[in-house]
């Protein structure tokens, strides 16, 4: 081999072990910051959907995986006290204007929504971002609706003939998340009896 | 070498500025100014990356070869980009949380990588940290500009959330210039983009005429 061409490549092979250390050492040293902050925003958002005063048990640690129409696995947190299974709160995902919108829905044992929060989107500053609660109450509305009410053919956004608000200049990330919604109280009044079954 | 510094301080904040002279970096630039927050954190995430890379490439500048030097940069700028990025997560979450998104786009940024090969190859530790530095912060200004225009016209509103990047301390930047749903939505969108980086290189063409500056196309001025 030439013998400049082995320079270059042993120059190039010392930077990257060097910096190669550098970044695992790092990694090792917040590895386990990391995976606490995840468990942290999981119970944080946990408790965004699940009122505090209905549980006795830490949600975040006691759940089930229950399998959806598509035949994926939902990770089922829920909610007991006194043994007796109070809400539950789960996953779900919808359509948006710059891809997945991922939400959490919280469902009381009587099929009423607790409460619903937006966990990860990418949709236009300013105008899609509005289900963010930092920056509009419209997510808060969902509080306490159930498929009964209103009646299932209204889950839509006005435009759609529905009774939900879209936002002025964006209407696909609302539609998204209503339709989300209602396919997750959907899927809890399918599997109702497997998810609020006494422990 | 004062004047040495004064020059690297000026050329970065102002006359070779790497928004509004170089050109550079128009990835970040046009995604991420929809708000003068976003802008502001991406800046800043921008200016810690160019300044330490900087300082570790002048460092090491006597080693590495010619033929490999890009890679050798790129793997620099990668490694503190990731060092940020991890470190960002573990220790200052909730700013990790508004930041996340942008971290890993530094890398893509040519920025940092063209401030490393026009200066920080060539020049002593303390001056390419000083480049590195004030490149980023002349970044940061201008993209806080640009989301700021951005952000008064589409949305009304003038470093909205300032308190998740910088604290609740900061609550105070917040302002609604005028009522929500008057916004020109054109100027959050990507076309809004473009229209105010022009508007911006025309007032800084501008102001450089009128000072009696030398006109530099983009690119071509260097170290």
């Amino acid at each position: 081999m030439n013998p400049r061409t082995l320079i270059h490549a042993l120059v190039l092979g010392a930077f990257c072990l060097g910096f190669g250390i550098l970044v695992a050492t790092t990694n090792l040293f917040t590895k386990d910051e990391i995976s606490l902050r995840a468990v942290e925003d999981l119970q944080t958002s946990l408790t965004q959907v699940i009122p505090p005063g209905i549980h006795d048990n830490n949600p975040a640690k006691d759940s089930v995986l229950v399998k959806n129409d598509a035949g994926k696995d939902v990770t089922v947190y829920r909610a007991t006290k006194d043994g007796k299974v109070t809400g539950v709160a789960y996953e779900i995902s919808g359509a948006g204007y710059g891809g997945e919108i991922r939400l959490i829905l919280g469902v009381a044992a009587d099929g009423r929504i607790l409460g619903v929060r937006a966990t990860e989107f990418k949709e236009t500053p300013g105008l899609g971002d509005r289900i963010d609660p930092a920056k509009s109450d419209w997510i808060t509305r969902f509080t306490s609706l159930s498929l009964a009410d209103p009646p299932v053919d209204k889950w839509k956004v006005k435009k759609d003939g529905g009774v939900f608000d879209q936002f002025s200049g964006a209407t696909i990330t609302p539609r998204g998340v209503v339709g989300a919604i209602k396919v997750g109280l959907e899927f809890f009044a399918a599997h109702k009896a497997q998810l609020v079954e006494d422990k | 070498m004062a004047t040495q510094y004064r020059q690297i301080v000026r050329d970065g904040l102002w006359d070779n500025n790497g928004v509004l002279a170089q050109m550079l970096g128009m990835c970040p630039t046009m995604a991420m100014t929809t708000s003068a927050t976003n802008g502001l954190g991406m800046g800043l995430a921008t200016a810690f990356v160019m300044a330490t890379s900087n300082l570790l490439i002048a460092a090491f500048r006597g080693y590495i070869t010619r033929e490999v030097r890009i890679p050798v940069y790129i793997l620099i700028i990668a490694a503190m980009v990731t060092v940020v990025d991890l470190s960002l997560n573990a220790w200052m979450h909730e700013l990790y949380k508004v930041l996340g998104l942008f971290i890993p786009l530094i890398v893509s940024n040519c920025l940092p990588l063209g401030r490393a090969e026009v200066f920080a190859s060539k020049e002593p530790v303390v001056a390419s940290f000083l480049d590195g530095l004030f490149m980023g912060i002349g970044f940061t200004a201008a993209l806080t500009t640009i989301g700021a225009m951005r952000e008064i016209v589409g949305s009304g509103t003038l470093f909205a959330d300032a308190h998740l990047l910088l604290g609740p301390a900061f609550q105070f930047m917040e302002t609604r210039v005028f009522p929500a749903d008057c916004g020109v939505l054109v100027a959050v969108l990507p076309p809004g983009g473009f229209l105010a980086l022009g508007l911006l290189l025309a007032i800084k063409r501008k102001l450089d005429i009128r000072a009696g500056k030398p006109i530099v196309l983009a690119g071509a001025h260097s170290f």
